[in-house]
């Protein structure tokens, strides 16, 4: 949107809150009668997760990466729910909402712009993320993990890395052809993050170049930051906060470009 | 419900809306061919045309939906779509598909415009009831919108679109797959619209609509404006006074065809008859070789079968 020269009474930023908050709202109230599910699901499964993985296999190792297993998956728990409920709403939701419902075709003959409309929604979920993610980390005390003042970061980290995850999905979200490609989404991407993120053990199995491959993984940097801000930060974190501010602002160029090529004629 | 508008002593307000030569090309097709329309503030426009004549492309336009090719388009008098924001945060859209948030109920919905079209917040509440009161919906404020008829939800769709008092109301076929009784109920509420001296364009492709609700029609075609003017003086000037529609079995209609167009008449096809135009003007010796028939008024749909040869509704 350009902006208008200071002269003019009605000029427009680039960003104006109110068309934030116009967004946000709608977010809000929907929420308010949908949170029950939204927050079933992003919590429900990292907790089955943390339990199974937990007991399951903490059976097995007592621990990992110097830490009681329980307390390494259920810090690694935050990053699957936050990806969980960052990469799934940008997706599908939007996919239903530009597709079924035309919700945007509303919205956007509102004073509010595309680039307004999808920062915005994508603040909300990353605001979500940021505290669903919190739920392992609550369960994991619960089992033993030592409450440290650094948690409190917690809450933000998943909120910059959901911001970013659901960016990606709803660039994805622009770029399949039906709803039914998530699939492939799903199998060949975000699992494949999972694996190589150090949620479920550290990547330092993993021959060189997978752990190449993980670094340019945001899902790792999130991991990496969370284990920090509970068990003792490092300098490594500043990198980690870097590649997780990038990536959002790369995803949020592409998202925003290519759903703008879909809703704008 | 018209807000007083900020043109304080300027007498003739300027134009709603100017679209000059605006063209706009969807890959191969161009939908919109070098359009011409200016709209004066405070009367209700007609676009009328058959489906895929550009109508809603046009429409999309206004709001900065769709970018045209080339061409320039002022909406209240901001450029769209460069300033196409403030021109939307002044206009209410009512678009034909329905995009109500269903599991919400009435008031929500309204509630939810109020805030993205920037109603201040402490006038939130009284501008939701004034829109529910004027789509007679108050006492189902509290219902969710997937419960409503499909004439209700069309009303909710407008209510919500006049909740900041627009200047100007696009309309996309408003009363399009609604029944006859619920169709009535929608046009009551835009007449009254009109009355309060909202600007509105509203596309469409019923001449009963159009002939009763629009001072002043746009015939559209292939996009572009073919005729222009009062729903009278269109039908006066292209159609004449009265039809006579002719009725008989298929060869029959085949030779009416034929005996008006050897004297230089028009017809068209109207389900099983044939209407002769400008019936009024026929010869003595025609009308005997016609033999019974009908005579109605001359309509819309009679002008826009004889500018375009096409025919409006399906």
């Amino acid at each position: 949107m350009a902006v208008i020269t200071a002269s003019t009474p009605d000029r427009v930023r680039t960003l104006e809150r109110s068309a934030f908050a116009g967004v946000l709202t709608r977010e809000a109230t929907l929420f308010k009668r949908f949170w029950r599910s939204s927050a079933f699901g992003s919590v429900v499964e990292p907790t089955i997760n943390l339990l199974a993985f937990g007991f399951g296999f903490g059976a097995l190792v007592s621990t990992v990466a110097g830490l009681p297993y329980i307390q390494f998956i259920g810090t690694g728990m935050v990053a699957l729910s936050v990806l969980f409920s960052s990469v799934f709403s940008g997706m599908y939701d939007t996919y239903v909402k530009r597709l079924y419902q035309r919700t945007y075709d509303g919205i956007l003959a509102t004073p509010v712009d595309v680039h307004e409309l999808f920062l915005a929604e994508a603040s909300w979920i990353a605001v979500r993320s940021g505290v669903f993610g919190c739920a392992p980390l609550i369960i994991a005390m619960a089992f033993g993990l030592p409450p440290s003042w650094g948690m409190l970061a917690v809450p933000f980290i998943g909120a910059l890395t959901g911001f970013g995850f659901a960016l990606m999905g709803m660039w994805f979200s622009a770029l399949v052809p039906s709803i039914d490609s998530f699939t492939y989404v799903q199998s060949a991407l975000v699992t494949p993050l999972l694996l190589i993120s150090g949620i479920y053990f550290p990547i330092t199995g993993f021959p060189q170049w997978v752990q190449t491959l993980a670094e340019i993984n945001p899902l790792y940097h999130c991991v990496n930051l969370v284990r920090d801000a509970v068990f003792g930060w490092q300098w490594s974190a500043v990198g980690d906060v870097a590649v997780l501010a990038v990536f959002g602002a790369l995803m949020a160029v592409l998202a925003v470009r290519s759903l703008r090529t879909k809703l704008i004629d | 419900m018209a807000a007083p508008s900020s043109v304080g002593i300027v007498t003739t307000p300027p134009p709603a809306l100017v679209l000059r030569a605006v063209v706009k090309d969807f890959d191969e097709v161009r939908a919109v061919d070098g359009l011409d329309l200016e709209v004066p503030a405070g009367i209700c426009m007609g676009l009328l045309g058959p489906n895929g004549a550009g109508k809603s492309t046009t429409m999309r336009m206004l709001t900065g939906q769709a970018i045209p090719t080339a061409g320039t388009i002022e909406v209240l008098g901001y450029e769209v779509p460069r300033r196409s924001k403030q021109a939307r945060a002044r206009m209410g859209v009512v678009p034909q598909r329905e995009n109500l948030d269903d599991d919400l109920t009435v008031r929500q919905n309204i509630e939810l415009w109020a805030t993205l079209l920037r109603v201040p917040r402490h006038e939130r509440d009284e501008a939701v009831d004034r829109a529910l009161a004027a789509a007679q919906l108050t006492d189902r404020q509290g219902s969710r919108a997937v419960t409503l008829s499909g004439g209700m939800k069309r009303r909710l769709l407008i209510a919500r679109a006049l909740v900041h008092d627009p200047q100007l109301v696009l309309l996309d076929e408003p009363t399009v797959g609604l029944d006859p009784q619920v169709r009535g109920d929608i046009w009551t509420l835009i007449d009254r619209l009109r009355s309060e001296g909202v600007t509105i364009l509203m596309s469409t492709h019923y001449i009963e609509e159009a002939e009763r609700l629009c001072d002043d029609v746009a015939v559209v075609s292939h996009g572009q404006v073919i005729a222009r003017g009062t729903p009278s003086a269109l039908v006066a000037e292209h159609a004449g006074v009265e039809a006579l529609e002719v009725y008989g079995p298929p060869a029959r209609l085949v030779e009416v065809e034929e005996l008006v167009a050897a004297q230089g008449f028009s017809t068209r096809r109207t389900g099983p008859s044939v209407s002769v135009l400008r019936a009024e003007a026929l010869p003595g010796s025609l009308l005997d070789r016609l033999g019974d028939g009908v005579r109605r008024p001359a309509n819309l749909e009679d002008v826009f079968v004889l500018l375009t040869g096409e025919r409006l509704e399906d």
